[in-house]
């Protein structure tokens, strides 16, 4: 174990401006999620102060309710998201094997093919994908989301996994061959489970962009039945941008799922990145 | 390999994921390119060579819109990579030392603005930040700072600063958790080997970490470049397609967005969309090029 002697004065600066950072992540959410339970009027007369007996309303979220899909709206973000990251995942983790594992002719360029996406944001070709969504009738369909995500997650899956599995010992999966092991087994069953941190990082990743995305559901899917909760809430405060009472409630039911999520697969990802680096 | 047999299995491999990235993105991407050298007069697609190039740089009208984006997203750029990237190693740093406690509930804590969409964060700071609610005002006031206040967003010449500075404390738990990552995994006995050397606290992240991540730290470079250069929402939702004031937050996405759907009284042109997005391709593919001849093929990668 490390011995490095532990200087008390360090340790309370360490934790001040960690503190100080965590204040000043968190300070936004906070405010915006109290005062999404106050009146109208104690809202603007001290937007700090906690909702209490007096000040206390829901009559943002009754708005909302009324206004808005949000449980659609959530739904299609949901699927869009989990299909999506399954096939990048998948999708990503085979073509990287194959470029890190097997010398082949062209396994340079096709490793510069693929990683020209990561560099190359997708959102350069709009104006093509939304005439070919048109042409094949994916317009306002979640299909039409899934795909774009898809081809945009796999660049950086490919990269970032295939950089990880350099780093799998050769001896196991010779090994594995000496063992008469197929391909896909020592894929599926030796190395996968080895990149499984490298995997959560990429799921995180990409998951983020794909949920919060706005520019393609707002030109892919923007009709009211595909809308996803990113565009839906747009939209939505967009119209009641007066209604404070609306807009933060608003604001504040967006935010929950995201951190419901967040709180499930931030365990994951902390598990995963430590147990890679545990290892 | 003596026999020349045909590997099948990376056939397999490859083929989902490229067929995949060749038909959405690859394909729509020299379409949309060649779409570029096209103009529609009459509802006809006629060719007309590098025209809408030449109107994009050089006709009055369209260059000064295309200038301005494209210096507004260089300072976006830049500010970025001054104030997230240090940061965010900082924040890895501090995390990574091996007896801090609570380090699990700081980490989860900072990343949760990464989370969260940009409607969120927009509309979240616009209304902290505006006058009319008077949140920023009021702290200011509680340390005594009141008269720096000035509706940031409002004013031509701080919205685009503040707005990269929202996106800063958005996006500062992408380096810190890349870092984060790259630090636990330096193995601890070359640390060890340094402290025997006497090297411990800051001079051994400087010393010993610091070498260590840097391949991390130009990931995270160009990552940063390329995702400033198609930002497009953080101004969509605070600014309006419009990114005002007065086009003083226009980046080259909401200008290609402006342009390709038509905003106002402008018609959309899907033609001068695609110029754009091809000036945009150019930037990035030299930003890339820069990296990737330039600096990534300087670095050394220390086998660990």
């Amino acid at each position: 174990m490390n011995k490095a002697r532990q200087n008390p004065l360090n340790t309370a600066a360490m934790h001040g401006a960690l503190i100080l950072y965590t204040l000043i992540a968190l300070f936004p959410v906070f405010v915006i999620i109290i005062n999404s339970f106050k009146s109208r009027r104690a809202i603007f007369r001290e937007p700090l102060a906690l909702p209490d007996a007096e000040s206390f309303s829901l009559i943002g979220y009754q708005t909302v309710m009324k206004q808005g899909d949000f449980f659609l709206y959530f739904q299609n973000s949901l699927i869009v998201t989990v299909v999506s990251l399954a096939l990048v995942l998948l999708f990503g983790a085979m073509a990287a094997f194959a470029l890190s594992e097997y010398k082949f002719k062209g396994n340079t360029l096709m490793g510069l093919y693929l990683a020209l996406g990561i560099m190359i944001p997708i959102r350069i070709g709009t104006v093509a994908i939304l005439d070919m969504m048109v042409a094949t009738g994916l317009v306002n369909t979640l299909w039409a989301l899934i795909l774009v995500y898809t081809a945009q997650g796999l660049p950086l899956a490919v990269f970032i996994l295939s950089e990880f599995m350099r780093q799998v010992s050769d001896d196991l999966k010779n090994a594995g061959r000496v063992d008469g092991l197929t391909e896909y087994t020592i894929f599926f069953r030796l190395v996968l489970p080895l990149v499984r941190p490298a995997m959560a990082t990429v799921a995180v990743f990409n998951m983020i962009p794909i949920w919060n995305d706005l520019w393609f559901p707002l030109i892919l899917a923007p009709a009211e039945e595909t809308k996803t909760l990113t565009l839906g809430s747009q939209v939505f405060i967009g119209q009641f941008v007066t209604d404070w009472n609306a807009v933060l409630s608003a604001l504040s039911m967006a935010i929950l799922p995201v951190l419901v999520l967040y709180v499930i697969f931030s365990r994951q990802l902390i598990r995963g990145i430590t147990s890679g680096a545990v290892k | 390999m003596q026999t020349r047999r045909i590997r099948w299995h990376i056939a397999v491999f490859l083929a989902p994921a490229v067929l995949v990235y060749t038909a959405v993105m690859i394909f729509p991407l020299f379409n949309t390119l060649r779409l570029a050298l096209f103009t529609e007069v009459d509802q006809t697609r006629i060719y007309v060579g590098l025209q809408n190039f030449r109107t994009l740089f050089f006709d009055p009208i369209w260059s000064e819109q295309f200038w301005n984006a494209l210096g507004n997203n260089f300072w976006f750029f830049l500010i970025h990579m001054l104030v997230q990237n240090p940061i965010g190693i900082a924040l890895a740093a501090l995390l990574s030392h091996p007896r801090l406690r609570f380090a699990a509930l700081y980490r989860s804590a900072i990343f949760i603005p990464t989370i969260m969409s940009f409607v969120i964060v927009g509309f979240a700071w616009k209304l902290i930040l505006s006058p009319l609610w008077g949140i920023a005002p009021s702290m200011l006031d509680a340390i005594g700072l009141k008269s720096l206040f000035a509706p940031w967003l409002g004013k031509e010449e701080h919205a685009l600063t503040t707005l990269a500075l929202v996106s800063v404390w958005q996006f500062v738990g992408i380096p810190m958790m890349l870092i984060y990552a790259a630090l636990l995994s330096i193995p601890e006995e070359i640390l060890e080997a340094g402290e025997i050397d006497g090297i411990t606290g800051a001079s051994a992240f400087w010393k010993i970490k610091l070498p260590l991540i840097i391949p991390s730290i130009g990931i995270i470079s160009i990552l940063t470049f390329v995702g400033n250069f198609n930002a497009f929402d953080l101004i969509y939702v605070s600014q309006g397609a419009l990114a005002g004031p007065d086009f003083s937050t226009d980046i080259l996405g909401t200008f290609m967005y402006r342009t390709f759907f038509g905003f106002q009284l402008q018609l959309g042109d899907p033609h001068m969309g695609s110029a754009i997005a091809g000036a945009m391709f150019a930037i990035i593919l030299v930003g890339v090029c820069l990296y990737l001849f330039g600096i990534q093929t300087r670095m050394r990668r220390y086998q660990l």
